[in-house]
C-alpha cells in the first residue's frame, strides 16, 4: 500500500507542477528575474501548496504514527549550519541557471528534450559523487 | 496566478497524502538520492514515487501540452550540464530542494527549511541576474 500511495503522490505532484508552470523553464526564470521582467505568478504554487499542507500537518502532528507505517520519518535537525546555507546557495545558483529543480526536471524527462536529459544525468552523477565527498570530508 | 494556486494546492494534497499515509516528507532530491545510493528495504516506495512523477508527466502531455514548452535561446547543453551538477550537489549538501524545504519544511515551520528557502531563492535570483548580464537575456 505504501508503494501505491507513493505512486499516486508522484502522479499528483507532477500534475500540480505542470498546471502551475513549474515545468516551464522560462516561467521559473521569470519568477527569479526580480531585477528584470519579474513574473510573480509562481508565488501561487508555494502559497497553494503550503496553505493545504500546513493545515494537514497541524491536524495530524499529534498522531502517534502515519496510517501505513509504524512511525513518522521527519527531519530532526534544528541547527542552522554552514552546510545547510552553502548547500542551499549552490542549489539556488543551479536552479536559476537552468530554471529547473529536481521535481520538474524528472517530470519533464517525458518530453524527450535532450537539455532536460543532460540536466538530470548531471544531477544524478553529482548526487552519486556527493555521497563519496560526504563520506570523505563531512563525517 | 489562479493556475499556479491550483497547481500548488494539488501539490499540497500530494505531499499531505505522503505524510498522512507513509509518514514521509516528499523531498524529491532526497528521494532520488535514496535510489542512487539505496539502503535496504528503502527503495521501492522511492522508485514508485518517481514512476508516479513520470506517469504524471505523460498525462500532462495530453491535458496540458504547453507544460513542456520552454523558451531558452541562450542556453546550451553545457549550461544544463553545469546547472545539473550544481543542483545535485547543492540539494544533498543542503538536505533538500524546493519540495522538501520549500513546501514540506515551511509547512512544518522548520527554521532550517525557512532559512534554506530564503537562501536558494536569493541565489536563484542572483543566478538569473548574472546570467542575464553575461548573456544578454534569459
Amino acid at each position: 500500500m505504501k508503494g501505491l500511495i507513493s505512486f499516486v503522490v508522484g502522479l499528483l505532484f507532477a500534475i500540480g507542477l505542470g498546471l502551475s508552470g513549474m515545468t516551464q523553464t522560462h516561467v521559473v526564470k521569470g519568477f527569479l528575474d526580480v531585477f528584470g521582467d519579474w513574473n510573480l505568478n509562481l508565488m501561487g504554487v508555494m502559497v497553494g501548496a503550503i496553505a493545504v499542507h500546513s493545515i494537514v500537518y497541524h491536524l495530524i502532528k499529534k498522531k502517534e504514527s502515519p496510517l501505513f507505517d509504524s512511525k513518522f520519518h521527519l527531519p530532526t535537525k534544528k541547527d542552522l549550519d554552514l552546510r545547510l546555507i552553502s548547500g542551499a546557495a549552490i542549489f539556488g545558483l543551479g536552479w536559476g541557471w537552468a530554471g529547473i529543480c529536481p521535481g520538474p526536471g524528472i517530470v519533464s524527462l517525458v518530453s524527450g528534450d535532450l537539455n532536460i536529459v543532460v540536466f538530470i544525468l548531471a544531477m544524478s552523477v553529482s548526487m552519486y559523487a556527493f555521497k563519496f565527498f560526504e563520506e570523505k570530508f563531512l563525517k | 496566478m489562479t493556475a499556479a494556486l491550483i497547481g500548488g494546492a494539488i501539490i499540497g494534497v500530494a505531499v499531505s497524502l505522503m505524510l498522512v499515509f507513509n509518514g514521509r516528507v516528499t523531498g524529491i532530491s532526497g528521494i532520488v538520492s535514496g535510489v542512487l545510493s539505496p539502503r535496504k528495504n528503502d527503495i521501492s516506495w522511492r522508485i514508485l514515487f518517481l514512476l508516479g512523477l513520470l506517469s504524471g508527466g505523460l498525462l500532462l502531455r495530453f491535458i496540458q501540452p504547453e507544460a513542456f514548452q520552454s523558451s531558452s535561446q541562450n542556453m546550451g547543453l553545457i549550461d544544463y550540464a553545469f546547472a545539473g551538477l550544481l543542483v545535485g550537489f547543492g540539494t544533498l549538501l543542503g538536505n533538500g530542494c524546493t519540495s522538501g524545504h520549500g513546501v514540506c519544511g515551511i509547512s512544518r515551520l522548520s527554521v532550517r527549511s525557512i532559512m534554506a528557502t530564503i537562501v536558494f531563492i536569493t541565489f536563484g535570483v542572483l543566478s538569473v541576474f548574472i546570467f542575464k548580464t553575461l548573456r544578454g537575456g534569459v
